[in-house]
């Protein structure tokens, strides 16, 4: 079990290795001449004004809570479904009431315009 | 120490195959294609000696180029976090591959939770964008950092349940007996039994790689560039590169779930070693048509307006694919297991969501958004006229 | 496994790798003085938990903390750090952070915790076998733990609807209605 791991440890390794290499070859091949001009945020030829970290939708948070709900659910579904066919019918009911209660919760959010986007 | 000798070796192989050989060719068939759909020559500037190949040495020419560009950075930004980003960003879509069965044999790691493990690396990737763009220190950064995190969000849970159907069909969640599952007829292949379950896996797949029609993130005409706005050099570089990986990933796991993985039609593997060859080769051309067919989406369809890549994928990607796994379950369970009446079932069954989602969308045109905000500014606008 | 040192393996090394990276990102949270790097660093205490999950032979589980955990809560978390307003400039360090205070209730219960460790009598499970852990989550799912399983369900919708009643928007239609008086 845990040996089967192993190689996915070394990809974990490997991947971190080839990525920070990259960075590392970059810094070594790569000029440097920093000015204060470069260095000024992107703001399409203007001076930037303000702070970049301004206040944002309470849509997306929205969103982001929605999805770990339906993540939940999909984290559940996945054991059943390797199951699902020597459960039967019974485990087939059981889902269905799980589901059911959830779809049902999909269609209150939707109904209450939470899916809405403006 | 013989299994870290095979899988050092395996990982080589794959960072070879993927980084070596996948990402560079796809940037090159990427602007030589788009130069085709536009009417353009494309690149074919690059040679070797006077030898220029189609342009093929491009790739070679973009890479010695970027390595030896600046990298220069708002002074603004955080230190640690806007390096970190694209390392993430790179890192999780180049992990996930520790699973992919290229072959019966080149497999890295053939863990019992492969799709599972696919999954929870990939939605890793959300944070190289959103920390890309907060640490970024700049307002398009942030926007579009924001609007890919929701979108990617949004996107994972339709891919998610889009498996499950695939799952209970196979009853497993292992990448390699998953394949080994599809042997046999070609009607064995997961397509022929979740055609529906594929077309969502593709939209929201594309939705996942944040590549256009999908692009919002990025959208030049709107935020610049999105969240790797403030990148240059090389770790520009690592996202683009993991926009590939990540196109590549979800075409070798649609190959996996959906087109029989490294199975011949109708030959059975039995060890042979010419198999394992022509196994990975089939593989690998599957996955390239189906990283190709994404292409060819990208360069075709324009940007998709935010509210309605959300609608999309809430309003309609995820009830359809929520059908779908209960039909598969109710057909799988009612039909007895591998019979013809299985087959021809579970097709009627995907015609039955295909048919309930036009129907259903069709209703809701009458009261949905897009068709109304449309339907207004045009009045609005006609009215404009008259005044 | 592997022998690398006398007594050492190297399931053991990268064991205490990853409870090495669990704790330090887990004191990161806790001490960092950005909300920032609090947040960054608690994705190193959640992959650090998965990884124990693997130890423990708990691959599903594993996985479903960094599905969960990671793609899901965190994301959460950064988003509500992303869209409050100048939130570096806050100071979130606990004022009542006290060393002299804090340290003998500290003592007293690492003492407590060693003690008991050291006193139990930990049995030493057989590994356990190669079965895949997924279909067993899933019979247990649909049989012996039924009822939490189906009360899971109206958690979640809980959770769904306290979702939409706490981020909702209580003017609704605001901008087609301003629109429409534009219009008139």
């Amino acid at each position: 079990m845990l040996s089967s791991y192993l190689p996915v440890l070394l990809m974990i390794v490997a991947g971190i290795a080839v990525a920070g290499g990259m960075l590392a070859l970059k810094s070594l091949l790569g000029p440097r001449n920093a000015t204060p001009e470069k260095q000024k945020p992107f703001e399409c030829g203007r001076e930037s004004t303000g702070s970049a970290h301004a206040r944002f939708s309470i849509k997306f948070y929205l969103v982001a809570l929605l999805f770990i709900a339906f993540d939940i659910e999909i984290v559940f579904l996945y054991p059943w479904a390797v199951v699902a066919k020597g459960l039967g019918v019974v485990g087939l009911v059981q889902m269905g009431v799980f589901l059911g209660v959830l779809v049902l919760g999909f269609i209150y959010v939707w109904k209450k315009g939470a899916l809405e986007w403006d | 120490m013989e299994l870290l000798l095979i899988s050092t070796l395996k990982v080589i192989l794959v960072f070879a195959i993927v980084l070596g050989a996948l990402s560079p060719l796809a940037g090159w068939a990427e602007r030589r294609q788009s130069a085709m759909i536009q009417d353009r020559v494309g690149p074919n500037r690059a040679s070797i000696g006077g030898f220029r190949a189609w342009g093929l040495f491009h790739p070679i020419a973009d890479v010695i180029k970027l390595m030896t560009k600046e990298d220069f950075v708002p002074a603004t930004r955080n230190r640690y976090l806007h390096t970190a980003a694209p390392m993430i960003a790179f890192w999780s879509a180049v992990v996930t591959f520790a699973v992919i069965p290229f072959g019966p044999w080149l497999q890295i790691a053939n863990l019992d939770i492969g799709v599972l493990f696919i999954f929870g690396i990939a939605s890793l990737g959300v944070y190289g964008a959103t920390i890309a763009g907060w640490a970024s220190n700049n307002k398009y950064s942030l926007l579009g950092a924001l609007r890919a995190s929701a979108m990617m969000l949004s996107y994972e849970v339709t891919l998610g349940l889009t498996v499950v159907g695939v799952l209970i069909c196979f009853s497993t969640v292992g990448a390699q007996e998953l394949v080994v599952a599809q042997a046999g007829p070609i009607w064995n292949w997961g397509i022929f039994k979740q055609p529906v379950a594929f077309v969502l896996f593709f939209v929201a797949a594309m939705a996942a790689t944040k590549r256009a029609p999908f692009d919002l993130p990025e959208g030049e005409s709107e935020i610049v560039a999105g969240y790797f706005l403030e990148y240059s050099g090389m770790k520009f570089v690592m996202f683009y590169m993991g926009e590939y990986i990540e196109m590549f990933l979800w075409s070798a796991l649609a190959t996996v779930l959906f087109f029989g993985g490294w199975q011949i039609p109708w030959v059975p593997f039995e060890g042979q070693t010419w198999y394992e060859f022509a196994g990975v080769a089939k593989f690998l051309a599957v996955l390239v048509a189906i990283a190709f067919l994404q292409m060819t989406v990208r360069w075709t369809l324009p940007r998709f307006r935010y509210d309605q890549v959300m609608d999309l994928g809430w309003k309609m990607l995820l009830p359809a694919s929520i059908g779908n796994v209960v039909v598969t379950a109710v057909v799988i369970i009612a039909t007895p297991a591998g019979g013809v009446l299985q087959r021809v079932a579970l097709l009627v069954g995907n015609a039955v969501v295909v048919l309930v989602a036009l129907a259903v969308a069709a209703a809701m045109k009458g009261e949905n958004k897009i068709g109304v905000t449309t339907e207004a500014l045009r009045t609005q606008r006609s009215e404009e006229a008259v005044h | 496994m592997n022998q690398l040192l006398e007594g050492l393996t190297l399931s053991d090394l990268t064991f205490y790798l990853v409870a090495a990276l669990t704790i330090v990102s887990a004191a990161g949270v806790v001490f960092s003085k950005s909300i920032v790097y609090s947040a960054f660093a608690l994705l190193g205490t959640f992959g650090g938990v998965a990884g124990l999950y693997l130890f423990l032979a708990a691959d599903t589980i594993a996985i479903v903390q960094i599905m969960i955990y990671v793609g899901g809560i965190l994301v959460l978390l950064l988003f509500a750090v992303m869209m409050t307003h100048k939130i570096e400039s806050v100071d979130v360090t606990s004022r009542s952070m006290d060393l002299h205070k804090a340290l003998p209730p500290a003592v007293v219960l690492i003492a407590l915790i060693g003690v008991i460790a050291k006193k139990t009598e930990w049995k030493l499970l057989k590994a356990p076998d190669d079965n895949p852990i997924t279909a067993k989550l899933g019979d247990a799912f649909l049989g012996d733990y039924l009822l939490p399983f189906e009360v899971a369900s109206l958690v979640l919708v809980v959770a769904l609807v306290g979702a939409v009643v706490m981020a909702r928007r209580e003017v609704k239609g605001d901008f087609s209605r301003k629109a429409e008086k534009e219009s008139e």
